[in-house]
């Protein structure tokens, strides 16, 4: 079955549209913060997409304190082994071995975040190196476009992890998604303006201003607690969830992580979500975002 | 030449790159996500995404027995990578409890050619498809581990660990059922698509 008149490209992985493909596959769907191999099997039973392998959720690293770092291998063995989704996990911002040894232990999705401690005060992770695909946090465009820049093929609002506090994923995604519209009504000549001020290159700036829409998936993280929290930040434009300490900080985690499935699949049907929202049980606490002190926020760390 | 009107399954996965490939070529497209939105489609496709989710969620939301139902009485479908999974009649490495739309008479492995790091994209002869060979994108997919009777082989990897394994069929009662482990819809290559489209006419 051989075509000779035609050129054929040889087999090859690790490509930009491998990367970004797997995550256009994550779309509509919710990933979860998980710190054992039980939370993993809860998390897929719940219909989650992908899960994310750590050792301590946002939560309790901001309780404990200390440097947060690259989960042990063999919890995130443990977690691979547990489930048949994508199993994602952590790297400190700029710790190329970090993820370098997550990729080795076969993850699908390396996530550089900044809810652990960074590695390095002035570079993230030189992405495009890599054969797995690396998600990274945005507190605007600018910021989402460098990422992408350094070749992470997926972005996520940072919000504040840990909170339970949507205020601040409501402020990046609406952040990122105003500058998008933005850049659609400028011309040629104001988009190098643009690109200066954003501090991102050109070429990216004027994809962004052509499509409307990041050359990448968007979803959104930080502080999501509630099936209404993950449904208003689908209708703020996120493709997809990110929930961190929300479901396994609350009363029943099994319930509430379906109920957030579901809000997110049907965030544009209010009748869904309030059906969903009935007998979740306790809600996690949640932490005021003013009265963080500076070096608890976490959406500061990178740049 | 009617426009026929294609439903896309879109309780999760990459919908939006299916919506975008079938009007390129000039159906009608809507989403279906209740019982009640595919009362009118002509051809049903099943996009990419997680198959865990898409099978939960069609339960939770009653979907699952209606889109059984009319694929069962014939309504022409089209799965790419998870949407083949959904339409197998057989799952391998699913997890406890997965059930699917079924149909198509053949064994899907799930994520069969492994983790993320070993997705790729390749070049595949696929027959009923002009125009040289087809460019697949192969992300954490499935490969058809067995067929049926009366289920036509379309595209085989060539190369590679996992040379000669199936990544293409069409079966079903008047072979109205189309799957491919890959996906033709992240391309801008719409000759897949095409195909469908025209097994879509052929019945209406």
């Amino acid at each position: 079955m051989s075509t000779p008149e035609f050129d054929r490209s040889p087999s090859v992985t690790g490509t930009a549209r491998v990367k970004r493909g797997m995550a256009e596959m994550l779309k509509g769907g919710v990933i979860m913060d998980v710190v054992t191999a039980e939370q993993a099997k809860i998390a897929e039973d719940a219909g989650a997409v992908a899960v994310m392998a750590l050792e301590r959720v946002p939560a309790d690293i901001r309780v404990e304190g200390g440097v947060a770092r690259m989960s042990d291998p063999d919890m995130i063995d443990g977690i691979i082994g547990a489930v048949s989704i994508p199993v994602m996990a952590k790297a400190r911002i700029g710790h190329f071995v970090e993820a370098q040894v997550l990729q080795s232990l076969g993850v699908d999705y390396v996530d550089e975040s900044e809810v652990l401690t960074p590695a390095d005060e002035a570079n993230h992770i030189d992405k495009w190196a890599f054969t797995v695909p690396f998600v990274c946090g945005a507190t605007n465009l600018g910021e989402a476009l460098r990422r992408i820049a350094e070749g992470a093929a997926m972005i996520r609002s940072k919000g504040e992890a840990g909170t339970g506090n949507v205020v601040e994923a409501t402020r990046h995604m609406r952040s990122i998604r105003s500058e998008i519209r933005r850049l659609g009504g400028l011309d040629e000549t104001e988009l190098f303006a643009a690109a200066k001020e954003l501090r991102a290159p050109i070429d990216l700036v004027r994809d962004v201003a052509e499509a409307g829409s990041l050359p990448v998936v968007l979803f959104t993280a930080g502080g999501i607690a509630t099936p209404a929290d993950a449904a208003m930040m689908m209708q703020l434009g996120a493709e997809g969830v990110f929930v961190g300490s929300g479901i396994f900080k609350s009363g029943d985690p099994a319930k509430r992580a379906e109920a957030i499935v579901k809000a997110t699949t049907f965030f544009d049907d209010p009748d869904v979500i309030a059906k969903v929202s009935r007998g979740l049980g306790e809600a996690m606490v949640g932490l005021n975002i003013d009265t963080l002190p500076q070096s608890q926020r976490y959406a500061d760390r990178g740049w | 030449m009617t426009t026929p009107v294609i439903g896309v399954f879109a309780l999760q996965g990459d919908v939006r790159e299916h919506v975008r490939t079938l009007e390129g070529i000039g159906a009608d497209v809507v989403p279906v996500r209740r019982p009640e939105d595919i009362d009118g489609i002509a051809g049903l496709v099943l996009p990419g995404g997680e198959s865990t989710t898409m099978y939960k969620l069609a339960a939770a939301f009653d979907l699952l027995e209606p889109l059984r139902k009319a694929v069962a009485a014939g309504l022409p479908a089209y799965g790419s990578c998870a949407g083949m999974i959904m339409l197998a009649d057989t799952i391998q490495d699913g997890i406890d409890g997965q059930h699917t739309i079924g149909g198509l008479d053949i064994v899907v492995r799930r994520n069969a050619f492994g983790r993320q790091v070993d997705s790729f994209e390749a070049d595949l002869d696929f027959a009923e498809v002009d125009g040289g060979p087809v460019h697949a994108v192969f992300i954490r997919a499935p490969w058809v581990e067995d067929i049926g009777a009366g289920v036509q082989v379309l595209a085989r990897v060539e190369g590679g660990p996992a040379d000669g394994r199936v990544v293409a069929v069409r079966g079903g009662a008047d072979g109205q059922l189309l799957a491919t482990s890959f996906h033709p819809e992240l391309t801008g290559d719409a000759r897949v698509h095409e195909l469908f489209l025209r097994m879509v006419r052929e019945r209406s």
